[in-house]
Parts: C-alpha cells; sequence; structure tokens
C-alpha cells in the first residue's frame, strides 16, 4: 500500500491566518489539526500535495527546491498578514516523479529557484498539516490547459515514482467545492455559502466522500464544473487526480472534518483512507487512460 | 496647480521573455537573443515615450488577481525578488521601485465613489506581480518614475465580458479624473496580450526563434481583426468587439485592462501607432501607443 492517507483542503489563508474571525473558519482550523494528527499517526514518509492555486502553462511544474524559504503575502487577502515559510521538500522523490511522468507521456518540469513564489493555497496546506516538517513533502502544480485524460496521467505517474521509491504517502489536494466568492467585502461574521445551489452540491460531494465514495465522486467532476465552479480553468481536476493517486475506486474510510464558508466558497477539510470496505465498484462513463498522447491536433487534419 | 493629464496610453505586454532576452542585470537567467521583433517595438515606444515628459507610469497588470475588487499598490517603496510561477527558468528579477501612493489612494477613492469595490495594499512584504514588473521595465528601463499599480478584479470570469467592460470602463474614467486633479502627467499601461494561447511545451533552448509562431490561425486572424481596428482609429467598435473577441480567441484583455486604458483616454478616435507584433511561446502580442495630444505633448 503506497499512499496510505489522503484528503482534500481548503487553500485558502483564513484558517491559518485568522480563525478567531469567524466560527466557521475556527472549525476549519480544528479540522486541520485532527488532519495533521491523523497523517502523522499512519507515518507516511513524503507528504505529496496537487495544489489548484499553482497554475502552470508548461506541461506540470514539481517543487524540488530542498528548503524553500520566503515570507508569503495572498495577492488577495494581503491585509490579513504575511506568512513566513520554510518547508523540507523531497526533491529526490520530486525528481523522480517528474522521470515517471515523463515515462508515461507528460510534459513535465522539476522547480528549485530561490524566491519561486509557492501559492498560497500550498503554504496553507503545509503549514496547518506539517508545521515542523516532520514529513518531508513534494507539491506539484495544476495546469491551466489539461483535462482528465492528462491529470489522471500525472496521478499516475505519481504512484509509479512513490512504488518504485518503496515509499508511503499522504496525498493531499488543495481545492475548494464551490468556489464562488463574494465580490464585494462582508463582515466575517455574516459569512455563508454563496448560494443554495452551491449549498447543495457540497453537501452532496460531502456526503459521497464521507461514505468513502472517491472515483464516484471524481467521476462527477465535469458536472461539478458545470453546476459551482467559477470557469477559471478548463475543468475541475482535483478529484481526478485524488482518485488516480489513491486508486480509482470507492473502498475508502471518508472522514469530513470540517465544513464552512469562506467568503462564499466551499471550504472543507476531509480526510480519506484505503481499505477493505466500500461502496462497490460501478461501471463508469470516463475512460481510464494510461499515456497521455498529446493534443489529438484535429484543427490541422 | 495645473490640471494633469494623461499623455499616452500603451498596449504594453508582459511576456518575461522580452526582459529575458534583453538582459538586463536584474535578471538572473542569461539568454542569446530572442523575441527582437517585440523587443525592438518596445524600443521605439520608449523613444516616443521619453519625448514626453511624464511623471507617472499607471499600470493594470492581469497577473495581479484579485477577485473582490480592484486593488492599489499603496506601499511607498518595494524592494524584492519576482520569479515567474510559470517561466522560473526564465525570469527571476531582483526590482527596485517607488509607488505614487497619493495618486494610487485618489484613483481608488474616485473609483470608490462611483461604486467599484476598491482596496489599497499596504502590505510591505508583498510581492509585486510580474506583470506589472514586466510592462513598467520594458515601458521604462530606468525605473526612475514612480508606478501606480492596479490588480485585475476578473469579473469577466465572475460574471461575463459585458461586466468586466462596465466595471473597466468606470475604473478608466475614475483614473482620467484623479491624474486630472492630480496635476501630474500620466503614461497608461494595458499589460496583457491580444490572443493567449500558449503552447504547454518549450523547446530545449527558450529563444530558439525557429520554434515560434502563433498558435493557430484563427488566433492570428483575430489578432489582425484588432490591429486593423487600432491602426483605423475605429476604438470604439474596438471595445465593442471584445466580447466575441474574447470568447473566440482567449485573449487576455478579459482582464480589463485595454478597456480601462482606453476608457481613460476618453475612447479616442485616433490610430494606434503600431510598434510591433509578434508571438511569445504562441500568443499573439502587440506594441501600441495612443497620443491624445500628439507625439510631441
Amino acid at each position: 500500500m503506497s499512499v496510505v492517507i489522503g484528503g482534500i483542503v481548503t487553500g485558502l489563508p483564513h484558517p491559518l491566518l485568522v480563525p478567531h474571525q469567524n466560527e466557521g473558519w475556527q472549525r476549519l482550523r480544528t479540522g486541520f489539526d485532527a488532519f495533521r494528527d491523523e497523517i502523522a499517526a499512519a507515518k507516511p514518509d513524503v507528504l505529496v500535495v496537487y495544489s489548484t492555486m499553482w497554475p502552470s502553462v508548461i506541461g506540470h511544474q514539481i517543487q524540488a527546491d530542498p528548503n524553500p524559504t520566503w515570507v508569503h503575502v495572498d495577492e488577495l487577502f494581503h491585509d490579513l498578514g504575511s506568512i513566513p515559510y520554510s518547508f523540507r521538500i523531497d526533491a529526490d522523490f520530486a525528481r523522480a516523479w517528474c522521470e515517471a511522468a515523463h515515462a508515461r507521456g507528460l510534459q513535465a518540469r522539476t522547480i528549485a529557484y530561490h524566491g519561486f513564489p509557492i501559492d498560497t493555497g500550498s503554504v496553507t496546506a503545509l503549514k496547518l498539516l506539517n508545521p515542523d516538517n516532520a514529513i518531508p513533502s513534494v507539491i506539484c502544480s495544476s495546469n491551466v490547459y489539461s483535462d482528465r485524460a492528462e491529470t489522471l496521467v500525472l496521478a499516475k505517474s505519481m504512484r509509479d515514482a512513490l512504488e518504485a521509491s518503496g515509499k508511503r504517502a499522504a496525498v493531499i489536494v488543495v481545492m475548494s467545492l464551490s468556489n464562488r466568492l463574494f465580490t464585494d467585502f462582508i463582515d466575517p461574521a455574516e459569512d455563508r455559502i454563496h448560494s443554495d445551489k452551491d449549498e447543495e452540491w457540497n453537501q452532496k460531494l460531502l456526503e459521497f466522500l464521507g461514505e468513502g465514495r472517491l472515483e464516484d465522486t471524481a467521476q462527477l467532476s465535469r458536472e461539478i464544473q458545470r453546476q459551482i465552479r467559477v470557469r477559471k480553468v478548463v475543468n475541475f481536476k482535483p478529484l481526478w487526480w485524488l482518485s488516480g493517486a489513491m486508486g480509482q475506486h470507492n473502498r475508502y474510510d471518508g472522514r469530513v472534518h470540517a465544513y464552512a464558508p469562506i467568503l462564499g466558497t466551499g471550504a472543507a477539510v476531509v480526510r480519506l483512507t484505503p481499505t477493505d470496505d466500500g461502496i462497490g465498484d460501478k461501471e463508469y462513463d470516463e475512460d481510464d487512460v494510461d499515456v497521455f498522447r498529446g493534443d489529438r491536433d484535429v484543427l490541422s487534419a | 496647480m495645473s490640471e494633469g493629464t494623461i499623455v499616452a496610453g500603451a498596449l504594453a505586454p508582459h511576456p518575461p521573455h522580452l526582459v529575458y532576452a534583453e538582459n538586463p542585470p536584474q535578471n538572473e537567467p542569461v539568454a542569446e537573443c530572442g523575441w527582437e521583433t517585440l523587443r525592438w517595438g518596445y524600443e521605439r515606444m520608449r523613444r516616443d515615450l521619453d519625448a514626453l515628459d511624464y511623471d507617472v507610469l499607471v499600470v493594470l497588470s492581469p497577473h495581479w488577481q484579485t477577485y473582490i475588487g480592484t486593488h492599489f499598490l499603496g506601499v511607498p517603496h518595494f524592494e524584492n525578488k519576482s520569479v515567474d510561477p510559470i517561466f522560473p527558468n526564465l525570469f527571476r528579477y531582483s526590482y527596485t521601485l517607488d509607488v505614487d501612493v497619493p495618486l494610487a489612494e485618489a484613483i481608488c477613492d474616485e473609483a470608490r465613489a462611483d461604486g467599484l469595490v476598491t482596496k489599497m495594499m499596504r502590505n510591505p512584504d508583498f510581492r509585486v506581480d510580474y506583470g506589472t514588473i514586466v510592462s513598467c521595465h520594458l515601458t521604462r528601463p530606468a525605473w526612475d518614475k514612480p508606478i501606480v499599480g492596479i490588480s485585475s478584479c476578473r469579473s469577466h470570469a465572475y460574471y461575463s465580458t459585458e461586466v468586466m467592460q462596465e466595471q473597466s470602463m468606470a475604473l478608466g474614467r475614475a483614473t482620467a479624473r484623479a491624474i486630472q486633479k492630480s496635476g501630474k502627467r500620466a503614461v497608461l499601461l494595458a499589460s496583457n496580450s491580444l490572443s493567449h494561447r500558449h503552447f504547454t511545451t518549450e523547446s530545449e533552448v527558450p529563444e530558439d526563434m525557429s520554434r515560434e509562431h502563433i498558435y493557430n490561425h484563427n488566433q492570428y486572424l483575430w489578432d489582425m481583426r484588432i490591429l486593423q481596428l487600432i491602426k483605423q482609429g475605429r476604438t470604439q467598435e474596438l471595445l465593442d468587439i471584445q466580447p466575441e473577441f474574447i470568447s473566440q480567441a482567449i485573449t487576455e484583455t478579459d482582464s480589463g485592462a485595454l478597456t480601462w486604458m482606453l476608457s481613460a483616454l476618453g475612447v479616442p478616435a485616433i490610430p494606434g501607432e503600431v510598434y510591433a507584433y509578434g508571438t511569445v511561446i504562441g500568443t499573439g502580442n502587440a506594441i501600441v501607443g495612443w497620443y491624445p495630444q500628439g507625439r510631441s505633448a
């Protein structure tokens, strides 16, 4: 078993910087704390982060600076404060993952530059889930143009690297559920999910994840994109990645540690642990893909 | 105090490749050459702008993305290192810049008075986005003029192109009023490409120009249509066609930067001076100047 624990966390910085300003943000912080303890108890060798808040264009970028150190300020929530960080990165695993991605047909590269801007979501996740750097980590970007096939193959390449290394991993996806922010400043005490529709979809996703139905939820990704996502990128990809990384099935023990609005978005902390039980495999519309063969170049045919 | 004025507006795209290829001392990576058509276009625009004797550069960047309102740099001095999150192999740039905070606050206040959501950015640890830095460097490499940095509130993504257009028009009018009251002479920079579909691979030598071309012919045709309108001074049509342009050519004008700048200029029915057009990793980029009072104003 190479992935011993996984889950999703919000990437907005409020649970890290100002949890006291809103009861829901404090619940998220408490949820992060509980998930942190479960990760530590699972004794992973590496903590792998896929962040939807780190966009890339040239394929997939994997952080490989052994000790990125900086003071981060969020471009939107700069008034919440600065975030100093110093992380311990498993550069060897980053390079191994990059090579495994190449082997499956993907464009990928490692990143190791002083001052590289690690995104708010990754910083928040690592500060709260791995505060003393006890577990070496790796962070991967989300390509703005990639869709399901590429994302799934990227996740499988991570598993290749993991299995070759013999390491045990915790895998974390940084994402929102519904991602519509209010477009005006609000009193934190008055925070709520942006719409009833967003709330209903978020509850459905949490119900599935709480039942360990990871692949079922991943199969809904295109519908999730249509229903509750502001379309900043081509599709809603993080659950494709998580399912590809942990295993494309529903045999998980799921636990929703916390769910609350952050300025209108659906923010959650959810843990998934592989188990022998679970809701059985089904027949899905989405194809399984093992190798990325690039764009089909349909227009020029 | 005499009235302030906008002496020029410019379409000043921000591909970091252009700074990389120029090899300024602030940037760590070293290039052999590359993207000369665009870089020489910037050189020609610089010469025209330098003749105008302006006080401040006001820049709206698509890469400072603030989904809650429009934000303004509000710290007098920044000194930091900018590493491009997309092309870190090309752009690792140490910058020192001054901000015209009073003018930024004035634009912020004028925009708020018009009903826009605005906010000043006061955190001294903040890293200025690479779009702002690239456009300002290529326009004024000496960095001897203060800047006003304005974010993109991405209302195209959250609402529609039409809402983005309305908000950007209002922000442009607010910018013009604030500059007029300030008594300053300003140059406005819209820091955006035209068509904006990138290749997702990069050649081993990034400046290998044998690999550089537009992503597809559709993008090229759209860019040429836009440049035709610019050269003919059909500025209102240029704005009116934005929803279709954005939808068809995946353009970076979705940031509102071009609309803001043309609105601040009063949607002038004058031809823009097209200094250059070229592609960078498949995207279409034009360097254009508008001079409402002529080039010797």
